[in-house]
């Protein structure tokens, strides 16, 4: 079938006008780049509401986009367990209980957070794996974006990949960090308003909410679940067996809901770094919390439109289909695209097309900007030119390598880009591999946080411990039905797991546990380096507790925090 | 740092407004291009929702300028 999309003019005149005003945002910002700090950490200055935004958008890529939909097909309303247990606790608990430290204790970045800490090793084991990972994550969103400019816009690969990082390079290399997170706000717009037609259109078109119920009893019910199940979400996952997730909840709380999410939110640099940008230690502590109050309702923009193609998928009137790979099974990621071909007329098409556009660019930006920090501070300050004490020529330096990490990140993702190209499973790879990461970082910094006792030594072997465990986990168990070895097994077949999901949260609940066992018992085995007074400010017991009198009460963080927990125990209640 | 984000983004979606909401007008009643969106005028009604979105970003932009002077 033909998935290839004719554009009009009027979207060409969409896509180049929002381009135009993201290089104008770079532009704007030159003027303002005068030292590293400015360049690589936004000079402390963003208002609580734009990091909170920049920081909900930076989650908010288009793979996530893409992936979520797609998920919606395949696991209906199941997958808002991403959002609303998966991501609103971690998010609260890291704007009111770790922000604050990250924040008040002045490190630049997360590595540079577990350096002061804990110990040098520590810190270069994480920096130098975040650096490599964020590289390639980039080069993966960088080649997504070009197979999908190739199939949907029948563009050609290699122009679509050059010219995309060109853009992309332009505005980080000419405003930094501000400028990333200046576009990512836009670019959160962008993608609401663009997509907000295709869930209008897609539940008309069914006949609303009560109407997608309706239809998807009988096309549920064949696949053998309740009738009701893809507009549920805890009702059936009392069993594995009851859900297409393949998930109890048990599994879910503390898969999806402790290890996984607080592990992504709380402890991923790309992510804490926003908030570290923001203008106060209230600004900061208020910036996921901001954030969080979108991404509740995310679900309803990209969840529900794939729920809706589910049912258009089981009624051949509608003439609709999705694309099928080379074992002739549809693929769930070109949902969203396909339903913005479906539905849309020239003119919002456009705006939709750019809205996808903004969202793998803000992507591939986001880990660049987190890549230059990291490179510049903890790798090149920390191993190859420390600091002078001349002030005036180190910020000179530093600036000038923050810019030249930001080309070298750009040419050498475009490098992640090809590879991806070639070696079809880097993907699946690379996610299994973030997964093992995260989760004993969560271990590390959580115990460091609000354990003073935790010490160095322990803290660097609870990350390798974590680590290899994972691994060990991963090559025993496979998801049934798993063709390769990269998704597990690769060491013997001891345990199959019902779907590639469960596996995923359960190699992370073991990857934290052990490296909280290990990390906690070594603590107590090994001498604290560290004196009470480096330890003010970055350990819960030793810093004094914040008070937030001055700030009106509605924009305290406590009292953001309870809205936000209230409103996604209500959407819970509602869609239970 | 230096700039209002609120003006950029005011001045895109106005500009954006306009330009659907006058592709809107113009191919109201077109019903082969608007047999997608089962006949309804999607460009219109978003592109007036940008336009207002637009204006209310530079009111704001415009506001928070002259309460600082």
């Amino acid at each position: 079938m033909n998935t290839t999309f004719v554009l009009s003019w009027i979207d060409y005149a969409i896509m180049l006008i929002y381009f135009a005003f993201v290089l104008g945002i770079g532009w704007a910002l030159k003027r303002y780049m005068k030292d590293a700090s400015a360049f690589l950490e936004a000079g402390r200055s963003m208002p609580a509401w734009v990091a909170g935004l920049a920081f909900i958008s930076t989650n908010l890529g288009a793979l996530e986009v893409m992936g979520m939909t797609g998920s919606g097909t395949k696991y209906g309303m199941l997958t808002t367990h991403f959002y609303w247990i998966g991501a609103i606790p971690a998010m609260v608990f890291l704007a009111l209980f770790m922000m604050p430290f990250y924040y008040g204790s002045k490190a630049r970045s997360v590595p540079e957070y577990l350096k002061l800490r804990y110990d040098e090793k520590t810190r270069g084991l994480n920096a130098i794996l975040f650096a490599v990972m964020t590289i390639l994550a980039s080069g993966i969103s960088m080649y997504a974006l070009a197979i999908l400019m190739e199939k949907v816009l029948g563009w050609n690969f290699h122009l679509s990949l050059i010219l995309s990082a060109t853009i992309v390079l332009a505005y980080t290399y000419l405003g930094g960090l501000s400028s990333a997170i200046y576009n990512e706000v836009l670019q959160f717009f962008i993608i609401v308003i663009g997509l907000l037609p295709v869930v209008f259109l897609s539940l008309k078109d069914v006949g609303g909410w009560h109407g997608l119920q309706e239809h998807l009893a009988p096309i549920v019910s064949s696949k053998g679940f309740a009738a009701d199940t893809w507009t549920t979400t805890w009702k059936y996952t009392g069993s594995a067996k009851a859900n297409p997730l393949g998930v109890e909840w048990y599994g879910i709380f503390a898969g999806l809901g402790f290890v996984l999410s607080f592990g992504y939110w709380c402890t991923n640099f790309l992510i804490v770094q926003r908030a570290m940008s923001a203008e106060s230690t209230t600004a900061a502590r208020n910036t996921p919390l901001i954030g969080a109050l979108p991404k509740m309702f995310i679900p309803f923009l990209i969840i529900v439109p794939g729920i809706v193609a589910l049912v258009l998928m089981n009624t051949p009137d509608k003439n609709f289909s999705l694309p099928l790979n080379a074992a002739g099974q549809p693929i769930y990621d070109y949902t969203i695209i396909m339903l913005l071909q479906h539905y849309l007329p020239a003119g919002v098409l456009g705006l939709g097309i750019t809205a996808l556009l903004a969202s793998f660019m803000s992507g591939m930006a986001g880990n660049v900007s987190a890549f230059n920090t990291v490179w510049t501070y903890d790798i090149y300050q920390s191993y190859i030119r420390p600091v002078t004490g001349d002030k005036a020529s180190d910020d000179k330096h530093y600036l000038f390598i923050g810019k030249m990490a930001t080309i070298f990140g750009v040419v050498v993702s475009i490098a992640a880009a090809y590879l991806a190209s070639m070696f079809g499973n880097i993907m699946d790879f690379l996610q299994t591999i973030f997964s093992m990461v995260n989760a004993p970082l969560f271990a590390v910094i959580f115990l460091g946080m609000f354990w003073k006792r935790t010490t160095g030594h322990a803290a660097f072997t609870g990350l390798l411990a974590g680590f290899f465990i994972a691994l060990i986990h991963h090559g025993i168990t496979f998801p049934e039905g798993a063709d390769t070895l990269v998704k597990g097994g690769w060491i013997c077949k001891m345990h199959a797991y019902p779907v590639e999901m469960a596996q995923n949260f359960w190699t992370a609940i073991y990857a934290f546990s052990t490296s909280l066992v290990v990390t906690v018992g070594l603590s107590l085995l090994t001498v604290q380096k560290k004196s009470v007074e480096e330890l003010k400010g970055l350990v819960y017991s030793l810093t004094p507790k914040l008070r937030e009198e001055k700030v009106a009460w509605y924009m305290r963080s406590t009292t953001l925090a309870i809205l936000v927990l209230s409103i996604a125990t209500v959407l819970t209640i509602l869609f239970w | 740092m230096g700039i209002d984000i609120k003006l950029p983004i005011g001045l895109m979606f106005t500009i954006l407004g306009i330009l659907l909401t006058i592709y809107g007008l113009l191919t109201n009643g077109d019903s082969v291009l608007y047999s997608r969106s089962m006949q309804v005028n999607v460009n219109l009604w978003s592109g007036l929702g940008m336009l207002v979105f637009g204006l209310v970003m530079l009111f704001l932009a415009y506001a928070q300028r002259k309460s600082k002077k």
